[in-house]
């Protein structure tokens, strides 16, 4: 089926079904309403879920797992590079600077380091530039966090022009750590591994099945947590710390939310954070009320990228570590002659679909869904198997759940069955 | 072609901004269900909000009808406030008769209605002072 579109959705965040009990808690905190409980066990929406890792983060039984890579996949390249995301470095208590973080990652495997703030800069560099030709209509949103560029191809589709059509830092330091370990070490693009320690799921899918770009720089992707043990073991070993950091502050506090703003130097930006905070923004912006804002720093989880739900220390703490971290960094600056900042091809409007492809059947089954709706009880008590009463009527007029499914409905018929029973029974008696 | 008529029905309570654009946004849901496209959903979502607003501020709420049908969809709003006096006085860009209150929670811009006749297709206004006003207002599918 490889004309199928659907069928070639990339998605890094997998259901380990043996775990799953049916809770429900991930379906309730779905973003996009992209989980239905059927059968007792938890069911992803492909069309509809933007890999943000909510429901990583919730569910009690580590159900949902991220499909990354795992340290093997360093032994398919002769050469290594770390790619360090500035979030990174609030993870580590005993790290008194960057370089210590980067000396030990020498020490686990990797050949060189690149850090991802430096990407960030030039990021930075260019924004200011498309800022500042004006030649944009209403606010430009950052386009940094791939769940929530992907949210907006799938939920916000008029938005999709207000993006900044730039790649990540993560893309743009990919493309430096190549070109300078291919200049430093004489080997060919092939043989060079450039792996990403990833916070969060949706950076995966990025790698994987990049949005906007052909294909990604980056060779794999390490979940934080998956490195953390070594590293901080690693850490305790590192006598001679080598000076590897070059990143200055306004890559660096990238990290958290508002860094990027902050880098840009404007004053009528908004930075939100947390995918339902997120929502409610674009929410604003599509229905035109954000008025005089240049810019939106958008990103998926709580407090920026360190509270990515594959990290492992608490976003505070790991915001506190990153303001001391890189308070006094001055940074070199960045050559980035022959890097491609910008998007390959643009974001495609990708929309759940529609109830029907026919407007007239979809309109019938739209009556249908509100004559479903309004029979309801209204609780969104979940127990059905969809998030809320309006999706499960939705659901049952796309062929997907039947109304008995609703326990407040099955009871309603059941006394219904119940009393019709007693009133037969008693004309046999008469 | 009654058949071919989604209706959905709101009702604006007057003097809560936190609840204004709920009608809106629960259209907008609707449209995008529908399949219909982002510059139609846009327009609709937009042209509404202000109205919305409108009720809230001047007209003590009221009530919003929609029509969808596949070619247009209709927006009807309807309120028992005070009406308004001079149309075209309204409908001037900058224009408002807000009080400071409104003004200072950043309402009253006096972009209202002509943001909404910039938005829709067709745009009729019936209105008597003290009586109450009708914006009529409808978004063509394929203009």
């Amino acid at each position: 089926m490889a004309d199928n579109k659907k069928e070639l959705l990339y998605h890094s965040v997998r259901l380990e079904t043996d775990f799953c009990k049916g809770c429900t808690t991930c379906m309730r905190y779905c973003p996009t309403q992209a989980i239905r409980v059927q059968h007792g066990k938890a069911k992803i929406i492909r069309e509809k879920c933007i890999d943000c890792g909510e429901c990583v983060r919730r569910c009690p039984y580590r159900a949902k797992k991220v499909l990354s890579d795992s340290f093997d996949a360093l032994d398919a390249y002769k050469h290594n590079i770390a790619l360090v995301a500035p979030a990174f470095c609030g993870q580590f208590s005993k790290a008194v600077n960057i370089d210590v973080i980067l000396t030990g990652l020498k020490h686990i495997g990797f050949d060189g380091v690149f850090e991802v703030a430096r990407g960030a800069e030039v990021i930075t560099a260019k924004t200011k530039e498309i800022l500042a030709s004006k030649k944009h209509q209403g606010p430009l949103i950052s386009s940094a966090c791939p769940a929530v560029v992907r949210l907006i191809a799938v939920r916000f589709p008029a938005l999709s022009e207000n993006i900044i059509p730039l790649t990540s830092p993560m893309e743009v330091a990919a493309q430096m750590a190549r070109k300078e370990a291919i200049e430093k070490t004489g080997l060919s693009d092939e043989e060079i591994g450039v792996f990403f320690i990833s916070p969060c799921p949706a950076k995966v899918t990025a790698v994987k099945q990049p949005l906007a770009l052909e294909k990604s720089a980056v060779s794999g992707v390490i979940a934080v947590k998956d490195v953390y043990m070594r590293l901080a073991q690693a850490l305790q070993g590192v006598k001679e710390v080598e000076k590897l950091s070059v990143a200055g502050r306004d890559g660096v506090r990238w990290a958290r939310s508002g860094g990027e703003t902050e880098a840009l130097g404007i004053s009528n930006y908004i930075a939100v954070d947390g995918i339902h905070n997120v929502i409610k923004m674009l929410e604003e912006l599509e229905d035109d009320k954000l008025n005089n804002i240049e810019f939106i720093e958008a990103l998926a989880c709580n407090s920026g990228c360190t509270g990515g739900p594959l990290n492992v220390e608490n976003e505070f703490v790991a915001n506190s570590r990153i303001r001391n971290l890189s308070e006094n960094l001055v940074g070199e600056p960045v050559n980035y002659e022959g890097i491609n900042l910008f998007w390959d091809k643009k974001v495609d409007y990708e929309p759940y679909s529609p109830l029907d492809p026919d407007i007239n059947e979809a309109m019938r089954k739209m009556q249908l869904m509100e004559e479903i709706y309004n029979r309801l009880p209204q609780l969104d008590c979940g127990s059905c198997g969809s998030p809320n009463c309006r999706e499960f009527a939705e659901d049952i007029v796309r062929g997907k759940a039947q109304e008995r499914d609703c326990i407040f409905r099955l009871r309603e018929k059941i006394e219904m069955l119940a009393k019709e029973i007693t009133e037969l029974s008693k004309m046999i008696d008469e | 072609m009654a058949e071919n008529t989604v209706k959905l029905h709101y009702n604006v309570d007057a003097d809560d901004f936190t609840v204004a654009g709920e009608a809106s946004g629960a259209v907008k849901k609707v449209l995008k269900q529908l399949g219909f496209s982002p510059e139609v959903i846009r327009r609709v979502a937009v042209a509404m909000y202000e109205c919305e607003i409108n009720m809230v501020i001047h007209a003590n709420g009221g009530h919003i009808d929609v029509e969808i049908t596949p070619e247009k969809i209709r927006m009807i709003h309807t309120d028992e406030g005070p009406g308004i006096k001079d149309i075209d006085k309204a409908m001037q860009e900058g224009y408002s008769t807000a009080d400071e209150k409104v003004r200072e929670l950043g309402f009253g811009a006096g972009m209202g209605l002509p943001n909404m006749k910039r938005y829709t297709d067709d745009m009729k206004i019936t209105t008597e002072v003290g009586v109450g006003t009708v914006v009529d207002m409808t978004v063509f599918v394929n203009k």
